[in-house]
């Protein structure tokens, strides 16, 4: 009798104590920390919203078809868009085959012997110089040696900038392809040349190119390190080893220019090189994500 | 005649072309192993080489020489390496809480997740809009839209030390510092999330479970567990914020003075070289530029590889 009235008082407090919402203090902490939370994240894409918004409006309304065939002392970007395209080109030639094939080299030999954890240490690390350091070394290594400012010399910057990225995602992709794959190539006589080239590679490629784009997406918005190795030139550039005009110098460039024509054109620069580098790693981004599902 | 056949037939044997290319394959990946490692070498002896002329002459003084004089031939790194520092470490400053509440809010169940990781998604996206185009935002947006507050600040509180600043014009160091902020934020947000979302969800059940609400389990056992990882986040976000170029370049007014005020103009060591590097003189010059750019390569260097260590070094001791 007393055992059953206790458990009936106990069940009333319980529930008491289970339906009671929380105390003010808890709920004004839940309902603060949301607030802060979410206003901080619509903070942080005012930014990104604003760039897109103020470079199309401001720019697009001056983009013409002839600027793309002109150079800038006409008031066009043609060479400044052959610039980018022929320096980034330059940068791939250098950082492809080495990229690739050190991720080859993380990602099928020895993963964890300390070699390799050495190797990747050090590309992890050469992720973080900063690119203008890397303009630097650039500068110190082409235009000192060849005694001049040069495509190759902002090309070979490029490309130390877009090696890391290019192993990282190389290596990424690679680990990604089931063993039993390089199993079954083994045994069937395939060597480790076959395997890796064969199988390996070609079931990492899609995977792979994204990394390349993402690199390439990165090097053609790259500055800092074009600066003083490809340096600038407002017409044509006769060839690989004179000064190349690239679209993100010329945006530096032009926002110094009195001309406020040429001022105007800082927009229109803008929202081309805008359009590349976002299509590129959109592109990229949206390969990747179709892979995972 | 079939019997001696399969007594030729060698399973071990590893001669032949195929023998030779799997050699040079082997070969040619240790070479451009070996590449990749060579370059961050070659390149600290190189800007070492070239910065050969401002050692000699400054030496270790160089350090808090706050002159800089082309005319004369006298250099000094104060002002840089002050600005340089100061203006990350207000970016720093504004990333770390926003980027965590964007890893919290895109990792944890607020929203559905197709929400969730198109915000993730967008955020990643101003990491690839290139520095200097941020740059140029900065001055011609940002800065129109953010005087009228300096100004404010700079009359009504002039008496706090960072804020007295006479009449600012909006190229500074905190204009500096918020554009640099919004760079790196991409770079923290990301890795957070990464680091929020490698948490076991049993941990999260089990607070739950305890009675916990939401946030009390993000504040007592979610970050507690990813510290290190959010560490190493802003760490590497550091790093990335004093070599940015490009954007502080053209927002932070390029004045080598130091000055207590955040509201005054200041300069980077980034922005100098990206200033004057191309027609920098041979010699002194060109020396006393390769020499901050060390002074960077190194101080970015220890960040970064501060960073790395760090991550390792805690995921050892969780092992054990």
């Amino acid at each position: 009798m007393t055992d059953s009235q206790n458990s009936q008082i106990d069940e009333s407090l319980l529930a008491k104590e289970l339906y009671a919402p929380l105390p003010t203090s808890r709920q004004l902490f839940t309902y603060s920390m949301n607030a802060i939370a979410f206003a901080f994240t619509g903070l942080a894409l005012i930014p990104l919203i604003s760039i897109l918004w103020e470079i199309i409006k401001r720019g697009f309304s001056s983009l013409r078809p002839e600027m793309f065939v002109k150079s800038v002392i006409d008031y066009g970007l043609g060479n400044a868009i052959i610039g980018t395209i022929t320096v980034v080109m330059i940068g791939s030639i250098f950082s492809l085959p080495i990229g690739i094939l050190t991720g080859i080299f993380l990602a099928e030999f020895n993963q964890v012997n300390p070699a390799s954890q050495f190797v990747r240490f050090i590309t992890t690390i050469l992720t973080g110089v900063p690119s203008i350091i890397v303009g630097i070394f650039a500068y110190g290594v082409i235009v000192l040696v060849t005694k001049g400012f040069s495509a190759v010399a902002g090309g070979f910057a490029l490309a130390v900038l877009m090696l890391p990225i290019v192993i990282l995602t190389t290596e990424e992709a690679l680990k990604l392809v089931p063993k039993d794959q390089r199993l079954a190539s083994a045994a069937l006589g395939g060597t480790r040349f076959q395997t890796t080239f064969r199988i390996v590679v070609t079931a990492a490629l899609p995977a792979i190119t994204t990394g390349i784009l993402l690199a390439i997406a990165r090097a053609a918005g790259e500055t800092a390190p074009l600066i003083f190795t490809a340096l600038f030139s407002l017409d044509w550039s006769p060839g690989l080893l004179s000064p190349t005009a690239s679209l993100p110098v010329l945006i530096f460039n032009l926002y110094n220019d009195p001309d406020p024509e040429k001022n105007q054109l800082v927009w229109t620069t803008a929202i081309v090189l805008l359009g590349l580098v976002i299509c590129v790693s959109l592109i990229s981004r949206l390969v990747t994500s179709k892979k995972k599902i | 005649m079939t019997n001696s056949s399969e007594e030729n037939l060698d399973l071990t044997a590893t001669n032949g072309i195929n023998s030779w290319v799997d050699k040079g394959f082997t070969w040619l990946t240790y070479l451009f192993a070996t590449i990749t490692v060579a370059i961050l070498f070659v390149m600290s002896w190189v800007i070492y080489k070239e910065a050969q002329p401002a050692i000699e002459k400054f030496g270790i003084g160089f350090f808090w020489g706050q002159d800089w004089d082309t005319g004369n031939q006298v250099f000094g790194a104060l002002p840089y390496i002050y600005g340089t520092l100061v203006s990350s470490a207000i970016a720093i400053l504004f990333a770390i809480p926003v980027g965590i509440a964007i890893a919290i809010v895109t990792s944890e169940n607020f929203l559905p997740i197709s929400v969730r990781s198109t915000l993730a998604f967008v955020v990643e996206l101003i990491a690839a809009i290139p520095s200097v185009i941020i740059g140029l935002w900065g001055i011609f947006v940002f800065i129109p839209a953010l005087e009228p507050l300096q100004k404010w600040l700079a009359i009504h509180f002039n008496w706090i030390p960072i804020f007295n600043s006479v009449d600012p014009i909006g190229t500074n160091m905190l204009t500096a510092g918020i554009v640099l902020a919004i760079m790196i934020l991409p770079t923290m947000a990301a890795i957070s999330r990464d680091v929020l979302l490698a948490i076991p969800k049993e941990l999260r059940s089990a607070s739950m479970a305890l009675g916990s609400t939401r946030w009390e389990t993000i504040f007592r056992v979610l970050l507690p567990a990813g510290f290190s990882g959010i560490v190493s986040a802003a760490m590497l976000a550091l790093g990335r914020a004093l070599g940015e170029t490009m954007a502080v370049t053209l927002v932070i007014g390029n004045s080598s003075q130091i000055s207590a005020s955040l509201l005054d103009p200041a300069y980077t060591i980034p922005s100098i070289l990206a200033n004057e590097f191309a027609e920098a003189e041979p010699g002194l010059h060109i020396g006393s530029l390769s020499y901050l750019g060390l002074i960077l390569f190194g101080l970015t260097l220890a960040v970064n590889i501060a960073a790395r260590l760090f991550v390792r070094w805690f995921s050892n001791k969780n092992k054990s």
